[in-house]
């Protein structure tokens, strides 16, 4: 019932907004330049999968590739963290200035000096995705139980069993909701560093499709590819809280 | 005030703690506890028994006097936490297995000697149980096959009953003392229950708050504890009475 109601609920609020929508271009004839209706997205969406769908390709590659770097990054650095604490305080103030940074204001230089405006595009994406994942596992790491600690201690075990048989399991689930946050993220800076290189065009990613789109007014297209990218950052969430449940089903309370 | 031909385990010599910050946890503490003893530490919140503890564990160090063993301690001490202390994300059997693998026991021969531990403590059939889905009581017994399946000389429990509920704390009680006649490792049991000092402890030592000394010791002859339903005896509340006393006279003092 409860569980119905989760998917229920939100599929009705989601087609009476379509409707409504569909209705309002209808009745008010609004042109499809200004808004196009739901339908004729759609069938734009259809019209045009093929052209889109390579687009669609790059941003993913650039978003996975960001995300795989951050969290391998992420997690190495927190590691490093949490083995010296003069480490953690001459580098952790960097990590946030960079996360504090505007990427849309440093992606130009980025991409100057990058020879290859792919990899720009991956160094943006993974500077907006970064963070989280390396502050949630700095906190994931320090958060083990004192008694745990002790008991450890106990039974003189080095530095590495506490590490892997204490602080990073107890960080594992920090470290995937960082994880999740920076899914999102990464495709967000996937998108806005592309919108950054696309007004010196060249790049095929879907941030220039909406872009291109723009300037011919072709609305419904740009429509289609917004819907695209929409449903791409759905499908990472998704993914990653799935990951995240079958990580941690069997015992952390959280993922019941 | 050991028995008789007893081997000495350990001798604190005037121990002290005093933490930076200047509170003074515990002071001039002397003691000789001998082997195969069952020691309860009695005294109110505050008054530094998990302080002593945790230097007799050697997790922390004191700031006077020494302590001086009489055996080679590594490896050989148990602890059981007031919390069950266990990971989340292990089993019952590969928590209990912990400390073995630590010092490097191969997996099966770990394995084999935390099965046997989880059935000293009546958990046969739940090794394979993740610790959210057992009770408070099983997950203390997971905590106490811990610290037992290194077969310790020295046990030492900080208060491991005292978030329980008084039948559960009964039975473990029992279980507790059962396996201590069995194996009769060495116990140091920190309680701030009178009852349950007297009804595990040969040795109760009193504990004044602020800063910690032991204040009184009292005995629990075994000849006694031998009575038949000795917790509803006249000579276990005979018992309780005295250490009741010892403990206010120390809380006055
Ligand atoms: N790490 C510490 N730093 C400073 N003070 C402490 C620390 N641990 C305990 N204390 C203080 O020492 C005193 C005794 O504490 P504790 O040994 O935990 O008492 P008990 O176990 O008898 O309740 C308390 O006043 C407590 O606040
Ligand atoms: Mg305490």
């Amino acid at each position: 019932m409860n569980r119905a109601l989760r998917i229920l609920a939100p599929t009705i609020v989601g087609l009476l907004f379509l409707g409504g929508w569909e209705w309002l271009v209808q009745a008010r004839d609004i042109p499809p330049y200004i808004l196009p209706g739901p339908v004729l997205i759609g069938q734009t969406l259809v019209r045009d999968w093929a052209s889109l769908l390579p687009s669609l390709v790059i941003t993913a590659q650039i978003t996975f590739a960001a995300l795989f770097v951050a969290a391998t990054l992420g997690l190495a650095l927190a590691i490093l963290f949490a083995q010296s604490r003069v480490v953690e305080m001459s580098l952790y103030p960097y990590a946030v200035i960079l996360q504090v940074t505007p990427i849309v204001a440093i992606a130009p230089l980025i991409i100057i000096w990058a020879d290859n405006l792919w990899l720009a595009l991956l160094i943006c994406a993974w500077i907006v995705a970064f963070f989280p994942i390396l502050a949630n596992t700095t906190t994931g790491l320090n958060s083990v139980d004192p008694n745990l600690r002790d008991l450890f201690r106990l039974y003189r075990a080095s530095r590495w069993q506490v590490l892997v048989r204490l602080q990073l399991p107890t960080a594992l689930p920090y470290f995937l909701a960082g994880l999740r946050i920076s899914g999102g993220l990464s495709l967000i800076g996937a998108i806005v560093a592309e919108f950054v290189a696309g007004t010196g065009g060249s790049s095929s990613g879907l941030a220039s499709r909406i872009l291109e789109t723009g300037y011919q007014l072709q609305i419904p297209r740009m429509f289609a590819a917004l819907v695209l990218v929409s449903a791409f950052g759905i499908l990472i969430f998704l993914c990653l809280t799935l990951v995240s449940h079958l990580l941690l089903r069997r015992w952390h309370e959280e993922a019941k | 005030m050991n028995r008789p031909g007893s081997v000495s385990l350990l001798r604190l010599d005037a121990v002290g703690k005093q933490f930076p910050g200047g509170v003074t946890a515990v002071e001039g503490v002397s003691l000789d506890i001998a082997e195969g003893d069952f020691l309860a530490l009695l005294g109110p919140s505050g008054c530094g028994k998990s302080t002593l503890l945790r230097m007799i564990a050697g997790l922390i160090e004191p700031s006077e006097g020494r302590l001086a063993w009489g055996a080679d301690m590594a490896g050989r001490i148990g602890f059981v936490f007031q919390e069950p202390t266990l990971m989340p994300w292990a089993t019952a059997l590969r928590n209990v297995a912990l400390p073995l693998e630590l010092a490097g026991t191969p997996r099966a021969e770990a394995e084999r000697r935390a099965r046997e531990a989880l059935a000293r403590v009546d958990l046969t059939g739940f090794e394979s149980a993740w610790p959210r889905t057992l009770s408070g009581g099983m997950k203390m017994r997971v905590s106490i096959a811990r610290a037992l399946v290194t077969r310790p000389r020295l046990l030492l429990m900080d208060e491991p009953f005292a978030a329980l509920d008084e039948i559960t704390r009964h039975r473990l009680n029992e279980d507790l003392l059962r396996l201590w006649r069995d194996e009769r490792f060495t116990t140091v049991f920190v309680t701030h229950s009178t009852f349950e000092s007297v009804f595990l402890a040969e040795r109760i030592l009193v504990m004044s708050p602020r800063p910690g000394r032991i204040a009184a010791e009292l005995h629990v002859p075994a000849e006694d504890r031998a009575t038949p339903e000795f917790r509803t005896s006249s000579s276990y509340a005979a018992h309780c009475r005295a250490v009741s006393h010892a403990l206010s006279a120390a809380m006055a003092a």
